[in-house]
């Protein structure tokens, strides 16, 4: 069954139905999904929740769509890892990463993508639809393939070629657009107008696509044995991830499911696209748009659309916003992979980034149970990486050479 | 020569199902309260009380926000166009 009571204006607070819709009719707002919280706090237990697949899904009564078969390529539930090895390199104690390259795609875009398709099946929709810096388009082009639907995927056209091998492979009709990414996502919501009929995932079925981010935080929450962290670093493109994230910890708590707890939630940022950031640092009450210039693709949202509301959970919760380099990116990428064998991608280098500036600062503490968000997988933009990491020595096919080149590379001796 | 306004869905209620408008104005802000002038009400949705642009409305003026050009003093030449786009959108 469903708990979804329907839709709400986060802004004014007029109600809607549970259809397909985004935006406040009046003030242009954002919809919100409305549950009944004190059926689901009658009805959800830690064994439901347990006894479900190994997937977003198993927390399918705090998600907005109840399908017996949703749109699934086996999202969620990723590793959440203990990092000792890199929290004693940035002087923290008990870290945690939540290895989101695990994802169907390689992103945690795989969570909302098959809450958005799955709604907009249930809806009647025929086509899925986006606007994408990359991830996205990867998991719409994925999913739509599983669910049999055609797709129509826009990205902007200087993306890595990585991300658009992984997109069109699917089949669909991927548009690659002479603009930005804030030029494409102005064009979707205008092409929403004229195309009713297509399913815009993080346009006209937002709505229900960003509830699945909130996974991250029931996952996190079950993972560390039902208790939330105390710190949360999370990486901001459009904002809406990190305000679900600590809309997830409130709803566990409002459902009983963990002790009412307010986990620090900070947000990491490029420097070369940094609107919330630089409204954190700045004591500003609006987000000024930038103009994106950063490796950081996937997180190169100029004009990011939940960036207020993002701020204000940060602010809310006691949290921090930094941005980080292009350079302190990629340390963020090797310092990752180094110590714990994850490779992520260039926003996974700004969450460590940005978790290793915040704990040099003191606004992450050692006395803290910290986790940071690593949300998309170092393979698709290896190209950030060319020629900063390579072979150490190239040598002839002789144990001689080895011996003369490696010998004095382990530095330990024999192995 | 007048400046066609692109109009969403959620405001075509206003301009009896219509996506394009053609008004007269020097301005963002003149486009704007023309716009208002001809489909009464659309003015409330754009502007809040202290009549600056609501924080969900985007325009565009030839595809450039206008934010990152004068806002609402933006000068708009005849024959340009200007699109009204919620901002609750991407990422």
């Amino acid at each position: 069954m469903s708990f979804v009571t329907g839709l709400r204006c986060r802004e004014c607070g007029r109600p809607y139905p549970a259809e397909a819709l985004h935006v406040c009719d009046f003030c242009f707002g954002p919809l919100e999904v409305a549950y009944d919280y004190e059926q689901l706090a009658a009805r959800l237990t830690r064994e439901r929740i347990a006894a479900g697949p190994r997937t977003i899904w198993r927390y399918r009564d705090l998600l907005p769509v109840d399908d017996a078969a949703p749109v699934d390529l086996g999202a969620g539930f990723t590793p959440l890892v203990r990092a000792d090895r890199l929290a004693a390199e940035l002087g923290l104690g008990e870290l945690w990463i939540k290895d989101d390259t695990a994802n169907p795609t390689g992103s945690f875009k795989d969570r909302v993508v098959s809450v958005a398709l799955t709604k907009a099946r249930q809806l009647g929709f025929k086509v899925a639809a986006c606007a994408s810096t990359g991830n996205l388009a990867n998991s719409v082009a994925a999913h739509a393939a599983r669910a049999g639907m055609a797709s129509v995927v826009l990205i902007p056209e200087d993306l890595e070629e990585a991300k658009v091998t992984m997109t069109a492979v699917y089949g669909g009709t991927v548009v690659a657009v002479s603009g930005s990414y804030d030029d494409v996502n102005r064009l979707c919501a205008e092409l929403t107008s004229e195309h009713p009929s297509w399913a815009f995932v993080n346009v006209n079925v937002r709505t229900y696509y960003a509830e699945g981010s909130k996974t991250l935080a029931f996952e996190v929450a079950e993972q560390l044995g039902w208790r939330a962290p105390d710190h949360v670093v999370v990486p901001i493109a459009s904002g809406s991830q990190l305000t679900k994230v600590a809309k997830g910890f409130t709803e566990l708590a409002e459902v009983g499911l963990i002790e009412p707890a307010a986990p620090r939630i900070s947000g990491a940022q490029a420097a070369g696209c940094a609107p919330v950031a630089t409204a954190f640092l700045t004591g500003a009450d609006a987000v000024a748009p930038v103009k994106p210039r950063t490796i950081a693709k996937s997180l190169s949202i100029g004009n990011p659309a939940d960036g207020w509301y993002a701020l204000e959970a940060i602010r809310r919760s006691g949290g921090s916003c930094a941005a980080v380099t292009d350079e302190e990116i990629l340390e963020g990428i090797s310092l990752l992979a180094r110590t714990e064998g994850i490779f992520a991608e260039t926003a996974g280098g700004v969450t460590i980034a940005t978790l290793a500036k915040l704990a040099a600062s003191g606004q992450v503490r050692s006395d803290e149970v910290v986790v940071a968000l690593v949300t998309g997988h170092g393979l698709k933009t290896v190209e950030a990486l060319s020629g900063s990491v390579g072979p150490a020595v190239t040598i002839a096919p002789s144990l001689s050479a080895f011996d003369a080149a490696v010998g004095e590379l382990s530095g330990e001796g024999q192995p | 020569m007048s400046v066609t306004v692109r109009i969403p869905t959620q405001l075509r209620t206003l301009t009896g199902g219509t996506g394009e408008v053609e008004v007269e104005g020097a301005t963002v802000r003149e486009v704007l309260e023309a716009l208002d002038a001809r489909h009464p009400g659309l003015g409330e949705r754009l502007f809040d009380e202290d009549g600056k642009l609501r924080r969900f409305v985007n325009v565009f003026l030839a595809d450039e926000d206008v934010r990152f050009l004068d806002g609402l003093d933006t000068p708009v030449a005849p024959g340009q166009s200007l699109s009204v786009v919620p901002a609750v959108a991407g990422g």
